[in-house]
């Protein structure tokens, strides 16, 4: 039996389609489909039940630091209070078995995980933190995202102070008289937040985001969205077997972590002195055809050089988008490859990413 | 023009002498929800019954159009290739797909009427 989430009696009762996903009943559409969802959150507030992912939270204070820097490729000491970063649970081989976000709390650190690798992560991270720190993938809690230009607005009549908070930042704020933990963060290349709230106060939460011009967005929107912004999903184009500097997320591996120690770090070490095989890139079309996971990639001279991991239509930009692994010397801008579909060879070219640029609030660079 | 006949890979067809006009169902495009390309079978070329004819891809998956009659594809939509989505808006009227010269008019007399079609449509939809 699959779970569901707080909001799940809001999502049917808005005519969502609800389908299962990572063990969860989830929507991935509403009445007005895709598309009108995807531009909506473009162009106003979109409202997504992320509760199924993760959200871990570690207790402890210094040592904790120490040691979780001994897991995540990332520069926990200079962080400061409610600061989020990008960051992955690595393998020894260098590979990812999830990519997260981590913030540090004033009494540790909370971890937002995949739904579909939460489980799986927290004994990996327990184990290597030999059962030294209270963990808790808390169930009571719900996570919802508002994403889009006026994401600001329409929580901010709800939730005061709201437009304090700077892009990958967090606090603690309340909902009438409930405490929630907001981040300046999201998935679809729009300024926005997430909502950490309990699960009783969710549903009302939610309906008054709606009420104030806020439209609930399924998933499918949430990855077209993710994918036009050029933005990475656990499991398409990122996995055990892939490194972060094969998927061209090398920015999220601060300098000063290169020559120290976590898992997989000689292979990365490696990977960024001497390069790497593949690489992932951004890759259109030339026609509207749409290349989904597994597309074969070839050259100019029919040789297979790669592979499509995530693919469809992005309503914003207006065409065909996707984004693969090719071998190093065909990831260049403008580099012409074929992409095998239904038997057909269709032109396509290495483009940068994203496909759909817009800036964020006090933006970091590159996420 | 003749009574609208559907295919059970929901299909409509309507029939002017010999010339068949094809589209697929308004149920359909609900159950692929946005389409965003569409792919036809080329002018002059032949087309077998329950055999592909196209292509149609939504936001979430591909699908193949069948034709539910063989025949030689005498015209194309090209407004529907050019703009994909009017299949959602008007799928069993100005966004049909391809027109044949029908091989075998018996073709028709399987396929099902509109009360047939409704009633199987909800069937397997269920």
């Amino acid at each position: 039996m699959s779970k569901k989430t707080s909001l799940y009696n809001i999502h049917t009762n808005h005519g969502a389609k609800m389908v299962e996903f990572a063990g969860y009943q989830m929507p991935i559409q509403y009445k007005d489909g895709i598309i009108q969802e995807h531009k909506f959150t473009r162009e106003n507030a979109g409202i997504f039940d992320v509760s199924h992912m993760g959200q871990l939270f570690i207790s402890g204070s210094d040592e904790l630091t120490e040691d979780l820097e001994k897991i995540f490729p990332v520069n926990l000491k200079n962080l400061k209070i409610n600061q989020s970063k990008y960051s992955f649970l690595m393998n020894e081989e260098g590979g990812i078995h999830d990519d997260l976000i981590i913030t540090k709390m004033n009494d540790g650190y909370l971890i937002i995980l995949n739904a579909a690798c939460k489980n799986q992560d927290f004994e990996i991270i327990q184990k290597k933190l030999n059962n030294k720190y209270q963990m808790n993938l808390d169930e009571s809690l719900s996570l919802i995202a508002i994403q889009g230009p006026k994401a600001k607005d329409v929580l901010g009549k709800i939730v005061s102070n709201i437009n304090d908070l700077s892009f990958m930042n967090g606090g603690n704020f309340t909902f009438e008289d409930t405490e929630i933990y907001v981040t300046r963060s999201g998935y679809t290349g729009e300024d926005g937040f997430e909502i950490s709230i309990d699960n009783q106060k969710a549903e009302k939460f939610v309906k008054q985001l709606i009420e104030n011009g806020g439209k609930l967005i399924g998933l499918g929107a949430r990855d077209t969205l993710r994918l036009e912004a050029g933005l990475c999903l656990y499991g398409n184009d990122l996995d055990e077997k892939t490194s972060p500097i094969e998927a061209n997320l090398k920015w999220a591996i601060p300098k000063s972590r290169v020559e120290t120690d976590y898992p997989g770090s000689e292979i990365i070490k490696k990977q960024i002195n001497e390069g790497v095989k593949t690489l992932r890139v951004g890759i259109k079309p030339e026609t509207r055809v749409i290349a989904r996971g597994n597309t074969k990639i070839f050259n100019e001279e029919d040789k297979e050089i790669g592979k499509i991991t995530s693919g469809t239509f992005g309503p914003s930009v207006d065409c065909s988008i996707a984004m693969g692994y090719v071998e190093n010397n065909y990831s260049p801008t403008n580099t012409k490859v074929f992409l095998e579909v239904r038997g057909k060879k269709i032109p396509a070219n290495v483009c940068d990413l994203p496909f759909y640029k817009k800036n964020y609030v006090k933006g970091e660079k590159n996420v | 023009m003749s009574e609208v006949k559907f295919s059970k890979e929901h299909e409509w067809i309507t029939l002017e002498g010999e010339v068949a006009t094809i589209g697929i169902t308004k149920h359909a495009t609900e159950m692929l929800g946005d389409i965003v390309f569409a792919e036809l079978p080329e002018k002059g070329s032949n087309v077998e019954k329950d055999g592909t004819a196209g292509v149609v891809e939504s936001t979430k998956a591909a699908s193949d159009v069948y034709t539910p009659v063989s025949g030689e594809v005498v015209d194309i939509n090209q407004a529907i290739v050019d703009d994909p989505s009017k299949i959602n808006e008007d799928p069993e009227g100005s966004a049909w797909f391809f027109k044949l010269k029908m091989k075998d008019m018996s073709e028709m007399d399987s396929l099902m009427n509109k009360e047939e079609y409704d009633k199987f449509a909800k069937e397997s939809a269920s």
